[in-house]
């Protein structure tokens, strides 16, 4: 797996046999290298995440100077706020909806280039140049492709002789399906070079004695590859939770969140309620609700993956 | 499905990365000289590339249309005449040349500042004792959990304190804290055999002259990997920047984009020759540098997930 970066050492200590003056000097000149950052991380990491529970706590709004201590109110307010159930439900659709197209597109273009040498790179041109593009191209591309009419969706579909009006990104149902679509064309890349790897890291002469068994290629599909890549796919799969959890550029720059706010993410919602209606207090609440959703999963995926990962 | 005669033995980090290795001659196995599979299996590759591609070539396409054409109903591939209108009239108006010079100083002074501060970080974590350096180490560990999105609202809350809503540094400064990076860095320092250095510390030198002439040159793989996938996320960062400029004069190019597109109204050449142009330094750095690219994004980006 491509999890671990670089060699994993393991940490040995210094031999203990510094003597006592060198050493203080040391003890000085390791802090100097770790202060710079440091300092940035306090300022820029540590104070908006205290800034933040703090302002949760309060009513403070970007309209006035002034903030009351209010307690808990503005967690209470968020339970019983159908805006955040419906920004989490857009959150949870757009994941079960995406994920399954993730993980399968992405280990079936792995499986048909890992041993498609001519053009090696130009599949990987292909299937992982539109991750490098920024959000912004990406759903410009594609609120063009999805235009009523003259855009190519409709123009294909036309050209096959369906005259359906769509509605790509005007009706709730299709409007969520064509920003999934949009973000697996996007994203895609990346679970497809995370299946690649691990496809390269199935051990060769499994195959070699399933051959010997006379085992097909359909066989060594079911028995060997899928099995192998178990654990590929758990990753991607978390990955994409996360990844969900965190989603606003496309929702916000395809639909707006319309209509009738029934594609708005989580992150969009707080967005708004800061920045356009000048809760700050409230929009923290918000951010804290979701900073402990998205806490959760990923404590749960270093449960899942890390004491395996340390035992290969 | 697989090939086993053309498979190459590699580990799984460099793997990703290769497309210049030639194949070693097969050893020749009667019963798979013919293969009509691999016809198939190489055909149905070049129509989900080709699928994948389209959307591209779509915007290349509508890009080089006059206006007018661009709605025509039913739809047409090509241009009936070729014209660069729409990138002049990008070009000329509006702020292209200021965003994308926004967009290139903010991600280099990033990119830079990163490798400095976490490279530095790394280091000190990985080679240096000090008091509290656990707990220190601990509290970076903690960070990388920290998703930035959630931290919008108490940020802009500060950036309205510090003076730094449209600056460059309002845009900068919240981006170069990348625990991550740390991280990977040190575990990448921990594993440079330290009889190196312990050599360099016999002969006096002190550990800013390890740093800078032993460590950082036995690191260069893993400083452009970093490199390389810190510019193309703040390059690429949208929430942040979009946040924090509401003058047009400090926009990052996708900001200024998403600002104008609206503007643009339905004339679809302009927004796709401005989507081409945004696009292209990036498809270009990943044409040239695949590999880099490919190792420094999944690679670092998975591991600082």
């Amino acid at each position: 797996m491509t999890v671990d970066t670089g060699p994993t050492g393991t940490t040995r200590r210094a031999p203990a046999t510094a003597s006592p003056p060198r050493r203080r000097r040391r003890n000085l000149t390791g802090l100097l290298f770790v202060l710079p950052f440091l300092l940035a991380y306090a300022l820029f990491l540590g104070w908006p995440l205290v800034g933040g529970l703090i302002s949760s706590l309060t009513d403070a709004s970007l309209a006035s100077d002034e903030a009351r201590f209010v307690g808990l109110d503005n967690y209470a307010e968020a339970v019983g706020d159908p805006a955040v159930w419906q920004a989490l439900w857009v959150t949870v659709k757009f994941t079960l909806l995406s994920t399954p197209l993730l993980v399968a597109v992405g280990l079936v273009m792995a499986l048909l280039t890992n041993h498609l040498s001519p053009g090696r790179w130009l599949w990987r041109l292909a299937f992982f140049a539109p991750y490098v593009l920024p959000s912004t191209v990406v759903t410009m591309i594609f609120v063009w492709i999805f235009q009523p009419d003259f855009g190519l969706a409709d123009g294909l579909l036309a050209s096959l002789g369906i005259d359906a009006d769509i509605g790509w990104l005007t009706e709730p149902n299709t409007a969520m399906m064509s920003v999934v679509l949009t973000t697996v064309w996007w994203t895609v890349g990346f679970n497809f070079l995370l299946y690649l790897a691990g496809l390269q890291a199935i051990p060769h002469h499994l195959y070699e004695a399933a051959e010997l068994d006379g085992a097909t290629w359909w066989d060594k599909l079911w028995r060997i590859t899928l099995p192998m890549l178990r654990r590929t796919t758990g990753l991607v799969v978390v990955l994409q939770l996360l990844a969900s959890l965190k989603i606003f550029d496309q929702f916000y720059l395809m639909t707006g969140g319309g209509p009738e706010h029934t594609t708005r993410p989580v992150i969009q919602y707080m967005y708004q309620t800061g920045f356009t209606n000048f809760r700050i207090g409230y929009a923290s609440a918000i951010s804290y609700i979701l900073f402990a959703l998205i806490l959760v999963v990923a404590v749960a995926q270093i449960r899942l993956f890390r004491p395996r990962e340390e035992a290969s | 499905m697989t090939v086993p005669e053309t498979d190459r033995r590699a580990d799984s980090h460099s793997s990703v990365g290769r497309s210049d290795d030639v194949p070693p001659p097969a050893p020749p196995r009667r019963r798979r000289r013919f293969r009509p599979g691999a016809l198939l299996l190489l055909v149905i590759t070049a129509l989900l590339a080709a699928l994948w591609l389209l959307p591209l070539a779509w915007a290349v396409l509508t890009s080089v249309k006059p206006e007018a054409e661009t709605t025509g109903i039913p739809l047409r591939w090509f241009p009936t005449e070729f014209t660069l209108d729409a990138y002049r009239a990008v070009l000329d108006g509006g702020h292209f040349w200021l965003w994308l010079f926004n967009s290139l100083f903010t991600a280099t002074v990033v990119t830079v500042l990163v490798v400095i501060l976490c490279t530095m970080a790394a280091y000190g974590f990985s080679r240096t004792d000090f008091p509290g350096k656990r707990a220190l180490f601990a509290i970076t560990l903690v960070g990388i959990m920290v998703p930035p999105q959630v931290l919008i609202v108490p940020l802009f809350d500060q950036m309205v304190l510090l003076n730094m809503v449209d600056t460059y540094w309002g845009i900068i400064l919240p981006q170069i804290v990348t625990p991550a990076m740390v991280f990977i860095l040190k575990k990448f320092f921990d594993a440079i055999p330290r009889e190196l250095e312990e050599a360099a510390l016999m002969d006096g030198a002190r550990r800013w002259r390890i740093y800078w002439q032993i460590i950082l040159p036995l690191s260069r793989p893993v400083i452009a990997a970093v490199a390389i996938f810190t510019f193309i996320t703040t390059w690429n960062n949208f929430l942040w920047p979009f946040i924090v400029s509401t003058d047009p004069h400090f926009m990052t190019l996708p900001v200024g984009l998403a600002a104008i597109e609206n503007g643009y109204g339905l004339r679809f050449a302009r927004v796709m020759a401005s989507a081409v142009l945004a696009g292209l330094p990036l498809l270009v750095l990943f044409v040239l540098f695949q590999r880099q690219v490919v190792r420094g994004v999944a690679h670092t980006g998975l591991s600082g997930q």
